[in-house]
């Protein structure tokens, strides 16, 4: 069970929103470049997010570029998971293949600020200000044994390559 | 029931009879990474402990994005990539070669094969016929390793294009039309996969235009039919005998389709700040510009550097409009020397940039100032993309923006035409 705040973001939000391309030079040192993720969306946030708390966009988050750095900072940032009505493909799977759950959800019903309780076991979304419930999207198999493992790169270190046709008869 | 081009290369390289909506697994025949993705690429496979690459021949790492080096972490960054190279045997195309979907274009893409690269504009290779699509650092890491990855067959729309274009209009004003019909996530997973007239007669340099922005709807791939244009082009690559023609099954499930008369299109541009914001050129005449810009992964092939040359012929840039040109490969830059373009571009005021991405991503030779506007070939106008989140950017035609530097606002490119 995951629990912390929801910081609100609208439609839209691109990598470039996430992590800007003035700061490409700084993708080898990703503790500075999560100094500065959404700062051009929401120039507060690194200094008020908490370790746990959640990133709740609207349609199409994550659109543009393949950098997989904006998926990295936000979880380096102490987001826990993110939700969003719609992501882009690139930007979903970035996040997953570093531990990062993106989590499908009609987030119109959630404000800025509102505490949630994630489950993932049971794929819901508790908005504990509210009261409101909301279900969440099913992940393929495939997206949920990397997240399970943490991410992609333990993923293979743990099974050596993909497994999926041996997996989804087990 | 048959296969839509989508389906049926995924089914060959994963060795299953493969529909829209199943997970396979695919041989990839081609990996590769940039100099902003790379870096990453390889510490994540340095992490994943498989000190393997599976097919060096066929793993490129490009430096493009901030090539020559702006600065002193890039320049390091580029020692990593030089690096690798050397010590795994894969190939690189180092600073001054140009922007790496141009390079797989001209290099090494092929129709059927599967092409991942860590970078979202990867998509411009399905002009070809190849299912080639953007991933991440991570993906791409351990695709190089492996030789293969985890794939869901997207689910395909038909983009049937009829007609012909009229003068001043030209693939770019189709996507940017088509973008902004469907919206910046309209085709979010999906293959798009064109056809038609229109498509038919499309020189392999506007498809590659039409099939680089399939990302900018979201979508996964923007396939072509590999046929005698692709035969040909691949020909003048040196590639003849690695074409073969492949394309949709005239019966193929298609979740939709969208049908398009190009005749009818006029010169289109994308306003700030998202692709899908369009308004026809002459709608935004006035529209004052700082900065044109002419190249990348979108347009700066030959053909586009022709029809702005054409019309800057004998013209200078607006005084108060900079203009810069980056080909979008050395070969280009070689073809356009011989042509005479660049002499044109030089007289009219321009500033050549060497072969690569150039201002496009924000990192260097052309970064915005604040409240300013640019007119860009590129694809994408994402608030911040230039490198200043306070700076304003268009996307248009080659002949679009050549027209609006001269005037010093956007133009309807067919006043000079």
């Amino acid at each position: 069970m995951l629990k912390g705040r929801a910081f609100k973001f609208g439609d839209n939000i691109s990598t470039d929103d996430i992590t800007p391309g003035r700061f490409f030079h700084l993708r080898s040192n990703l503790p500075e470049l999560a100094k500065h993720v959404l700062e051009d969306v929401t120039p507060d946030f690194t200094s008020r997010v908490k370790p746990g708390d959640f990133m709740v966009a609207g349609a199409n988050l994550g659109l543009g570029s393949s950098r997989e750095h904006a998926a990295v900072v936000i979880k380096m940032a102490g987001v826990s998971a993110v939700l969003a009505k719609s992501a882009a493909r690139i930007f979903f799977r970035n996040a997953i293949n570093v531990g990062l759950p993106v989590l499908i959800c009609d987030t119109d019903n959630i404000n800025d600020g509102d505490e949630l309780e994630v489950d993932l076991a049971s794929s819901t979304v508790k908005d504990v200000t509210n009261g409101a419930e909301l279900p969440l999207g099913k992940f393929p198999n495939v997206m949920l044994w990397i997240l399970e493992e943490g991410g992609l790169i333990p993923y293979i270190k743990k099974h050596g390559g993909f497994e999926l046709q041996s997996q989804e008869r087990g | 029931m048959g296969k839509t081009l989508a389906e049926k290369i995924l089914s060959e390289k994963s060795e299953t009879d493969a529909h829209a909506g199943d997970i396979v697994i695919a041989k990839v025949d081609l990996a590769f990474v940039q100099d902003g993705t790379g870096p990453l690429a390889l510490r994540q496979l340095q992490a994943s402990d498989l000190d393997n690459v599976a097919n060096p021949k066929r793993v490129i790492l490009f430096l493009d994005h901030a090539s020559p080096s702006p600065s002193r972490e890039l320049a390091n960054d580029h020692i990593i990539l030089r690096d690798f190279a050397r010590r795994c045997g894969t190939q690189l195309c180092d600073v001054g070669q140009g922007v790496c979907h141009q390079l797989v274009a001209e290099y090494y893409a092929n129709p059927g094969e599967v092409i991942i690269g860590a970078d979202s504009h990867t998509v411009t290779a399905g002009a070809l016929g190849a299912f080639a699509t953007g991933m991440g650092s991570t993906d791409v890491a351990i695709a190089i390793a492996l030789g293969k990855t985890w794939l869901r067959v997207p689910e395909s729309f038909k983009i049937v294009v009829s007609g012909s274009f009229k003068k001043g209009v030209y693939a770019k004003d189709l996507a940017l039309h088509l973008i902004g019909k469907i919206g910046a996530d309209g085709a979010t997973y999906k293959s798009l996969e064109f056809c038609g007239e229109a498509a038919e007669n499309m020189s392999m340099e506007q498809r590659f235009t039409l099939s680089n922005m399939a990302v900018e709807a979201g979508a996964k791939v923007g396939l072509f039919p590999a046929d005698e244009t692709t035969h040909r082009y691949l020909e003048s690559c040196g590639r003849a005998d690695l074409f073969r023609p492949i394309g949709p099954d005239n019966d193929a499930n298609y979740e939709q389709t969208i049908e398009i008369d190009v005749s009818g299109l006029e010169p289109t541009v994308s306003r700030p700040h998202s692709v899908d914001n369009i308004a026809l050129a002459k709608e935004l005449s006035g529209q004052k510009m700082a900065q044109v810009f002419i190249g990348t992964c979108t347009n700066g092939r030959l053909e586009d550097l022709a029809v702005a040359a054409q019309i800057l012929k004998g013209r200078k840039r607006h005084p108060e409009t900079r203009l810069l040109v980056a080909p979008a490969s050395k070969d280009v830059l070689s073809e356009a020397i011989n042509a005479g373009y660049i002499q044109t571009f030089l007289e009219a005021g321009a500033t050549v940039l060497p072969p690569g991405c150039g201002p496009c991503v924000g990192v260097h030779q052309g970064v915005l100032g604040d409240e300013e506007s640019c007119l860009s070939t590129a694809n994408r106008n994402f608030r911040g993309r230039m490198g200043n989140p306070g700076a304003f950017i268009y996307l248009a035609s080659p002949a679009t923006a050549a027209a609006s530097a001269i005037a010093g606002e956007i133009t309807d490119p067919r006043e000079l035409m």
